[in-house]
């Protein structure tokens, strides 16, 4: 195995296009590690891209910020005024592992590892995050829902490296937040998982909202309906009742030992319901 | 393949020769002899091998040893001056917070880590801030007041 650390995001996708043999990008190393050493990959390279210039960048910029890909879970907890303005994305990203994964574990990691229970993945789409690539050839940037394609597979082209996630600017009167199931009270994979972004009128009702669910299909998923259930409405139970029965409608969960399909899908309405009420609140309804 | 990695550990300058795919944990036990951080998982979820890399805690199980070059590394073994045991050792020992003790090394760098960010945690604080470090023997609630209680005194209270 060959360790490369290039100085720049360009270096770093050059390199992976032209690799022959099993090449990849290692950011915290908290899903890669853990894969080199089980023997479940061979790598012939790897490309630590912690050394790229700005990696480590939090921007606060125009059109809102700018999170450099090798931004850690405990540097975004410390960052005051993402956290502010994004609480629900920073609390699903501080979820990732103990205090030592925090140290480490980065959302594109978590991103494009692939797992449908990742807990950062939720929150980001309900954020409407895109994601700036950089490639061989140039950059391009994608809506975040447009990565993931199925469990352990995204649709990054041959040389493609995520170079920031970036996060929309904040309307007046809007919040987000994040909520999981495990059976445990801290280090364990999401049984379910759901995350809401919502936007208010003048007048405390929802005039745009967002919402996803982890662990409940092969990707992440954004329920448009379960957002167009609230919209127009100031969360009232009604709303709440029709919002659930949309994310639940929207499940299509494996059952395994960690929940069953039944179980997944009433939580998943569960969990939606509760983190909205937390994003509205915070967006300042009543 | 073998690559040149030049680092601080405790303080001291020390540059070391490893294989491309060998995790830090490694080479800080089996090239540079300093064998108090452990192996219990191997997979991030123990904590046994819990170092700091730049001031951030981290399992150095999980980090190539090449990741580490430039980079300033705290262990265990720098964690007492000289003779004189840090707050936190002391306490574990009046608290009887170990017992096989392999699990020791990386409580006591998580903690230090924790009470660098939080020096006056809560139990429930403390129980989440350790939630990456597993004990088998203790049943952690000795640990719990062994940080307490070296919180306690390293704010002067
Ligand atoms: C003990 C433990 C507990 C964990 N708990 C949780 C948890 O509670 N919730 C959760 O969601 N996850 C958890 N994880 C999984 C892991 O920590 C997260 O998925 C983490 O966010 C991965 O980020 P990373 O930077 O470490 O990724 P890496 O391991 O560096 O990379 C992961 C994958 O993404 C690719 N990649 C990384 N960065 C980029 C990039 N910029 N562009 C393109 N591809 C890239 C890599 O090639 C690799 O395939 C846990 C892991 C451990 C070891
Ligand atoms: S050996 Fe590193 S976490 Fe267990
Ligand atoms: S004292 Fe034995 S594992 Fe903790």
């Amino acid at each position: 195995m060959r360790y490369e650390a290039p100085e720049t995001m360009k270096a770093a996708a050059q390199m992976l296009a032209k690799a022959k043999g099993a090449a990849f990008v290692l950011a915290g190393g908290t899903d890669l590690l853990v894969k080199l050493k089980s023997g479940m990959i061979e790598p012939d390279l790897v490309i630590d891209i912690k050394r790229t210039k700005g990696a480590y960048d939090i921007k606060k910029t125009a059109t809102g910020f700018a999170i450099g890909a090798a931004v850690s879970g405990a540097q975004l907890g410390e960052d005051r005024v993402l956290k502010k303005a994004w609480p629900g994305v920073v609390e699903a990203a501080n979820l990732i592992g103990s205090k030592q994964v925090q140290g480490r574990c980065t959302m594109s990691g978590n991103l494009c590892n692939g797992s449908p229970a990742a807990d950062s993945v939720p929150a980001l789409f309900a954020a409407g995050a895109k994601v700036a690539l950089a490639g061989p050839t140039g950059k391009r940037t994608i809506p975040i829902e447009q990565v993931p394609t199925g469990p352990g597979r995204t649709s990054l082209r041959k040389g493609e490296i995520i170079e920031q996630i970036l996060l929309p600017k904040r309307p007046p009167k809007s919040g987000d937040a994040y909520l999981r199931f495990i059976p445990r009270t801290e280090m364990d994979i999401a049984v379910v998982s759901a995350g809401v972004n919502i936007v208010l009128d003048a007048k405390g009702t929802v005039k745009e909202a967002r919402i996803a669910l982890g662990a409940v299909a092969p990707t992440v998923l954004l329920v448009a309906d379960a957002a167009k259930a609230i919209v127009g409405t100031k969360l009232d139970d009604a709303a709440l009742e029709k919002l659930g029965a949309a994310c639940a409608a929207a499940c299509r969960p494996i059952d395994d030992k960690r929940g069953t399909i039944e179980f997944r899908t009433k939580v998943a309405a569960v969990l939606a319901r509760r983190a909205a009420k937390i994003a509205y609140s915070r967006a300042g309804g009543q | 393949m073998s690559i040149k990695v030049s680092t601080t550990i405790n303080d001291d300058t020390v540059d070391f020769v490893c294989d491309e795919s060998e995790s830090l944990l490694d080479a800080l036990r089996n090239r540079i002899g300093l064998t108090g951080a452990k192996e219990g998982c191997g997979t991030g979820d123990c904590g046994a091998c819990s170092v700091t890399v730049d001031g951030r805690l981290v399992c150095s199980c999980l980090v190539l040893a090449a990741e580490a070059e430039g980079s300033k590394i705290e262990t265990i073994e720098g964690m007492a001056n000289g003779n004189e045991l840090h707050p936190l050792q002391r306490k574990f020992i009046e608290h009887a917070a170990l017992q096989c003790g392999i699990c020791t090394p990386g409580f006591l760098i998580a903690a230090r880590a924790l009470l660098k960010k939080n020096p006056d945690p809560s139990e429930e604080e403390i129980r989440f801030g350790l939630a990456g470090n597993l004990c088998r023997c203790t049943g952690y609630d000795k640990i719990v007041r062994a940080v307490q209680d070296a919180a306690r005194e390293m704010r002067g209270a």
